[in-house]
């Protein structure tokens, strides 16, 4: 509590917010062009889905930090219980779309290429082989009514591949604390409509050829060496 | 529109009837008269006529009162035949593929359907078909041409009673649409227990209904009702709707409706 510290001393007031210690966010780039992933995913919903949809997410968390922030130093309860559905809504954004850009590949940089190594052999171990994972992921992922996320995972406690779906922004440990996201597919519509309209199965059909395995891979092995 | 039945009793399926054990032919028997066949003579029956009489339920894509280019430049005739021609007649396909193996469901009214499917918190798979059918009925019917602008007479009189004022009910609606999230829509309803208008926030397919309120206007904030037209900008599309598209014709007809089910006021009778 330091930092409670600090701030009670009037010199410190006139700071700007980061001193503070609350850290803002922003968006982070993504490591290939928007027009990159064509014809899997359009530039155009790259480019929106990236600069005005996860941007939007990233402003309105730390609004609502700004705002929790402020709620805590006055003591204020029932704000703080009031902003956490804005902090796991925004934020969730925030750290789910952060892991979509890096499990999105395009095809030159080896997005689509199976996994080897490791990760493949639990799949294989597991589901069978990558045709019956992405399947099962299209058939959760098409099933999936309104919006959210259909991940593939792994229990860290367990060292066990798991597919969950997550309804809105709500992020994989939502559906378990010990697990971790390997792979993301985003399912709001927002993520396909201006290419595929209302058929997501032809977009989660697309999409597996620019999926970054080797990401996948490098998470499973921090996890499971 | 339907009439909203408080209790109905041409719907078998009471939720006695769901908890209950008794086969569901018998349900059917009254109502449409099939045989119980065994393994052989259905059989025979299939190969010598073709036309055994089979039981499905049937929902049809309705139109909206309008042509599909009619609120433009509001809402695009892209995005109507996309969102009319195909999400909502997917749903109806989609259900009656599902009552076509169901037969239990057969009989019920839309809003039965509905009610009956959402079975108090723990909606049947049918539900998300059945709502999102009634839901875009619904919401085709709310908008028109030339909407927008105020209402008039008594639903004016009714909204300025419940929220001190047409602004401040636009402000409130408006407000509900932006801070919705994920997919769902957002409703102008009359409340039947405390007898007056609310904005109720709902997701996915969930519609007031399913709580026996009656509902006035509604907003679909999935994003394929504004996507094409939109993209990202929900503010822009909430906007748009209260002030182009919104029917108080829509909303007026629903309101004298609902009158006949709720008592707004005592009636004046004069003293002596």
């Amino acid at each position: 509590m330091a930092l409670r510290t600090l701030v009670t001393r009037k010199t410190l007031r006139t700071l700007p917010l980061g001193f503070r210690g609350l850290q803002t966010f922003s968006l982070p780039d993504l490591p290939y062009d928007y027009g990159a992933l064509e014809p899997a995913i359009s530039g155009d919903i790259m480019q929106i889905h990236h600069q005005k949809h996860h941007q939007a997410y990233i402003t309105n968390y730390n609004k609502a930090l700004e705002q929790l922030d402020g709620a805590i130093a006055k003591g204020d309860a029932s704000t703080v219980v009031k902003l956490q559905s804005a902090i796991k809504f925004n934020g969730g954004g925030h750290v789910n779309h952060s892991i979509f850009w890096k499990n999105l590949a395009p095809i030159r940089e080896g997005g689509g290429e199976p996994p080897k190594g490791s990760l493949g052999w639990a799949i294989d171990n597991h589901f069978g082989s990558i045709d019956a994972l992405i399947q099962k992921m299209n058939a959760e992922g098409a099933a999936l009514q309104g919006s959210g996320w259909v991940w593939l995972g792994v229990d860290k406690e367990l060292k066990r591949l798991v597919v969950e779906t997550t309804a809105n922004q709500d992020p994989l440990v939502t559906k378990g604390p010990s697990l971790v996201p390997l792979l993301g597919i985003d399912v709001w519509e927002h993520a396909y409509y201006l290419q595929y309209k209302n058929v997501r199965p032809d977009y989660l059909k697309n999409i597996w050829k620019v999926i970054n395995w080797k990401y996948a891979s490098e998470v499973f092995e921090k996890e499971c060496p | 529109m339907n009439l909203l039945s408080c209790s109905s009793n041409h719907c078998p399926l009471s939720s006695k009837v769901l908890a209950s054990t008794s086969p569901p032919s018998k349900i059917l028997k009254s109502s449409v008269r099939v045989r119980n066949l065994g393994w052989g003579e259905r059989r025979d029956n299939m190969r010598n006529n073709r036309r055994v009489s089979k039981v499905v339920a049937y929902y049809g894509l309705k139109s909206p009162p309008y042509r599909l280019d009619a609120l433009e430049p509001y809402m695009s005739q892209r995005t109507l035949e996309v969102h009319w021609g195909a999400h909502h007649r997917g749903y109806v396909e989609a259900l009656n593929k599902q009552l076509a193996k169901n037969d239990i469901l057969y009989g019920c009214t839309m809003d039965e359907l509905i009610r009956v499917t959402y079975n108090n918190g723990n909606p049947l798979p049918e539900f998300n078909n059945a709502a999102q059918v009634w839901n875009h009925d619904f919401f085709w019917e709310s908008m028109q041409p030339g909407g927008g602008e105020m209402p008039t007479l008594g639903i004016l009189q009714q909204i300025e009673k419940d929220f001190a004022s047409f602004a401040n009910f636009k402000e409130k609606f408006i407000e509900a649409a932006l801070t919705s999230f994920g997919s769902g829509w957002v409703w102008l309803v009359l409340k039947r227990e405390k007898k007056c208008l609310a904005i109720v926030k709902t997701s996915n397919a969930v519609n007031p209904l399913v709580w026996n309120d009656i509902p006035i206007i509604s907003l679909d904030l999935w994003e394929h009702a504004y996507y094409l037209d939109y993209k990202n900008d929900r503010a822009k599309y909430v906007n748009t709707f209260m002030n182009h598209l919104v029917s108080w014709n829509a909303a007026a007809a629903r309101m004298a409706r609902a009158q006949a089910f709720v008592n707004l006021g005592e009636p004046k009778i004069p003293v002596a």
